[in-house]
């Protein structure tokens, strides 16, 4: 009998508004920033320039994709900044039997710091806050220990181009990227598990009710968390040509969370906007860039970045309030 | 039914002031109006009973009372001045005290801080730590509870952190204390502990509003009864003046004498159970225990067959469904679908054996509410529509097409949100998932709660059609007719345990009523005459 029920109202009220500026906000967002800084400097535009911004914006972006999907589930996860760490301590540690072992440690590094967070908040229904906040401090300081204080050279080639080369004028790390985030979108939308991440994250009880795997889906997600996470780690040595873990990955789960929720995505769960959190991703970097372009301190570009994040988290809690 | 009977409770003699007064109080929430011209008496010295059913309106007029709601008519009058409290604190502070079932105390603080909390002893101006904990020791000492203070609050058992609270209240002069279902969590032991405590209270003159829905408790310690429905008062005596089938059938809204009227929910007659009783029965649940909850209840529904579970709030029949599909951790009990056992405490497991439940609470327990219709109404049944994790959309839409033709779900299209279609069609919805997994058994839980008539009448209709498909059901409602003349039987529960078994010919509403009535057995929790031997657990 309500089938009239549908609030979307006709005209351009508050709601609809607010509601446009969660959903697309980022996009024109983006657009904007690029159109202003065309019209300060014309060369902004330029490949060269687009390509300074990608190497920025890429091991972060990785990283909220993961952060995108443990969001998704009503859960967080601190330790992303440290798998990074953890990635560039077992580089140079594997490198000895060439690049892709080493590469391929590094991966299991983040995986099984995925396998600890996951299985504390799935099965010892440990809050994921403080899962993962007490593996972001365990394991940075695991990965210093491994390496020891100094940073360690990395001149191995692959690793190198990984983070350096251009491919068709883009970096590679960037068609990396692309291929994640149209994966991760894939799984979202279409498989059964991202179906399942997003009831579960909209409604635990309901979904348990309804049979769905919860333990084995939260598992799931911080196991991927982990996985992208040292993938950017790989990427963040072969980029900076060292393998420096009391350095790298520093702040990382802040950017990826504050791309996340610049992207749309509430951090209540239940919803994951995967392209969203990769138009925060960029956002963030362009904000940044634009801001040392005009010679703005750091200082206040902090400030205006605290500014964004109350914005969309402000536009996001009108959605829900629906 | 008697007219209200003012001042006739048992210590009337002594105090017949009446300390709160409640005086044509409505309060009305979006869509609901749950109280209505309401008039409540509470003498000093008085233990009144306040009862009804789900929805009746007892927790609206207790907040309404001890300032979490304002009314929005009618007068509050305390210790004979209107008063009107801006929020609980004030109350508190006048002298009304609430023992919630979930216990309003501050875990991680000492027992004996809780105890003084606000009003610490104090010595140059700050805490008198040894006085306070010497005090609390003596005080709780004086209620059964022998616990070191200096211990946190929550490492306390539940009886003993209630037994504080009510400590509490009557330290800081409460002359009203209400208790909201307080010995649902108590043992035995704590529970006579707590009536003692009662019966000082009442000696002392404070006026205690008593909500429970243990008939036993409330002939037990009680003087006086006001009985709630559909948020209005329909009858205030002393306890003593109304028997325990009369009161049961003043909370549901029956009549004793003329229950036998038909016809106006959309069941029909009796379902052909196809196979003889002797057959094996689709669903075999015995010897079910959880905690605090139920203790040794046992179902078992053939092909075709409705049983229902009867039994007043808190008898255990929610309890009892999510045992059935183990999501509810049971400490002894089998479950067998069509002969085969079933893991317990996975609901994964019982939803794969063929055993699925409609829970009671939709919104926080049924719906996903952001996903679509389709999205909610595919949910279990992903597993099965998807192949190597990615899901068959053709298949999907097929599914989805289906039941919202054959459920008749009024949605504008597959694709709009659950949380905005009426609850009647998200009820509809939460059927489809279900039936879409061709289950053997469907416990529903309250199916037709909240929902408008039309809806109300169609899932009725789809339950009957069920059953005549031969699907083994399992209905609770506390509607009663619904559950009379929905069922084929029905197992009648009372405070968690199973007390009779209703069958055939005696499936009406005065034998319901008489079951639920009953007087209790002498030893606590013996097995049914009716049902099987079943192996006892650990409770």
């Amino acid at each position: 009998m309500t089938t009239e029920a549908s609030p979307r109202g006709i005209g351009f009220d508050r709601d609809r508004l607010t509601h446009l500026l969660a959903d697309y906000g980022v996009y024109a967002a983006i657009v904007a920033l690029v159109v202003v800084n065309t019209a300060l400097a014309p060369h902004f535009l330029s490949l060269d320039n687009l390509r300074v911004q990608l190497f920025q914006a890429v091991p972060v972006l990785l990283v909220a994709l993961g952060m995108a999907l443990v969001i998704g589930t009503e859960g967080i996860d601190l330790s992303v900044g440290a798998v990074i760490a953890l990635a560039s301590a077992l580089i140079p540690l594997y490198l000895g039997y060439g690049p892709w072992p080493a590469i391929g440690m590094a991966v299991l590094g983040g995986l099984a710091s995925g396998l600890v967070g996951g299985s504390l908040v799935a099965f010892a229904r440990v809050q994921p806050i403080v899962a993962t906040l007490a593996l972001m401090i365990g394991l940075r300081g695991f990965a210093v220990i491994l390496n020891g204080a100094t940073a360690k050279p990395v001149n191995d080639p692959t690793i190198l181009a990984l983070g350096l080369d251009s491919w068709f004028g883009l970096p590679a790390m960037a068609w990396l990227a692309a291929v994640a985030l149209a994966v991760v979108a894939f799984v979202v939308r279409r498989t059964t598990f991202g179906r399942q991440l997003t009831a579960i994250g909209d409604n635990r009880p309901a979904s348990a009710l309804a049979g769905l795997p919860v333990r084995r889906v939260l598992l799931t997600v911080y196991l991927i968390s982990g996985v992208l996470a040292a993938c950017a780690g790989v990427l963040v040595v072969g980029h900076g040509g060292y393998a420096d873990p009391a350095n790298y990955g520093l702040d990382y789960e802040l950017a990826a969370i504050t791309a996340v929720v610049v992207g749309g995505t509430p951090l209540s769960g239940g919803k994951v906007r995967v392209l969203g959190t990769a138009a925060g991703a960029l956002f963030m970097q362009l904000i940044e860039a634009t801001l040392i372009q005009h010679n703005v301190k750091s200082s206040y570009e902090q400030m205006i970045e605290a500014v964004i994040i109350v914005a969309a988290v402000y536009a996001a809690r009108g959605r829900a309030a629906r | 039914m008697r007219e209200p009977v003012s001042g006739t409770g048992r210590q009337s003699d002594q105090y017949h002031s009446q300390v709160l007064q409640v005086r044509g109080v409505s309060k009305r929430f979006p869509g609901v109006h749950a109280l209505r011209e309401v008039d409540f008496e509470l003498n000093a010295g008085e233990v009144h009973a306040l009862v009804g059913e789900n929805g009746a309106g007892k927790s609206t007029l207790i907040k309404v009372a001890t300032g979490v709601y304002r009314p929005d008519s009618g007068e509050l009058r305390y210790l004979g001045r209107p008063v009107s409290f801006a929020r609980p604190l004030d109350a508190q502070l006048a002298g009304i005290s609430t023992i919630y079932q979930e216990v309003n105390l501050i875990p991680l603080m000492s027992v004996a801080r809780n105890l003084f909390l606000n009003r610490e002893p104090r010595r140059f101006g700050l805490v008198d730590g040894a006085r306070m904990r010497r005090e609390a020791t003596d005080i709780l000492r004086d209620y059964g509870v022998e616990v070191n203070v200096t211990r946190p609050l929550r490492s306390l058992g539940l009886g003993a952190q209630q037994m504080v609270a009510i400590a509490r209240a009557v330290q800081i002069d409460a002359r009203v204390v209400v208790m909201d279902e307080p010995t649902s969590s108590l043992e035995q032991r704590e529970v006579e502990t707590l009536f003692e405590v009662v019966d000082r209270l009442r000696a002392a003159g404070i006026g205690i509003v008593y909500v429970s829905h243990r008939l036993d408790e409330l002939y037990r310690i009680c003087d006086r009864v006001t009985v709630l429905r559909d948020g209005r008062v329909v009858h205030v005596s002393p306890m003593a003046d109304v028997d325990r089938l009369e009161l049961v059938s003043l909370m549901l809204g029956r009549n004793a004498a003329d229950v036998r009227r038909h016809g106006t929910t959309a069941f029909g007659t009796e379902h052909a159970v196809r196979e003889g009783a002797d057959a094996t029965p689709v669903l075999r649940a015995r010897g079910l225990s959880v905690r605090h909850r139920i203790s040794d209840v046992s179902v078992q529904v053939h092909r075709g067959e409705v049983v229902g579970l009867g039994g007043l709030l808190g008898a255990g029949r929610s309890e009892t469904a999510k045992a059935v599909v183990g999501a509810l951790h049971t400490e002894s009990g089998t479950v067998e679908v069509d002969g085969v056992p079933v893991r317990r405490n996975s609901t994964p497991a019982a939803i794969r054996a063929g055993a699925v439940m409609l829970p009671e609470d939709r919104k926080s327990e049924g719906i996903i509410p952001n996903l679509s219709v389709r999205e909610n109404i595919v949910l279990a049944a992903l597993p099965r529509i998807s192949r190597a994790g990615l899901v068959d959309r053709a298949k999907q839409d097929e599914i989805v097409r289906y039941f919202i033709d054959r459920l008749r779900i009024r949605a504008a299209s597959p694709e709009q949100r659950v949380s905005e279609l009426s609850g009647g069609n998200q009820q509809k919805v939460m059927l489809a998932r279900w039936l879409c997994l061709n289950p053997k058994v469907l416990l529903l839980d309250e199916p037709t709660r909240g929902i408008d008539v039309g809806a109300k009448a169609e899932v009725q209709g789809v339950i009957d059609e069920l059953a005549a498909d031969g699907l083994a059901v399992v209905l609770i409602s506390s509607d009663l007719e619904e559950l009379i003349e929905g069922s084929d039987r029905v197992v009648v529960l009372k405070d968690g345990s199973q007390v009779g078994e209703l069958t055939g010919a005696d499936v009406t509403e005065p034998a319901l009523l008489a079951a639920l009535a009953a007087a209790p057995p002498p030893a606590p929790g013996p097995p049914p005459a009716e049902s099987p031997p079943a192996p006892k657990g650990g409770a």
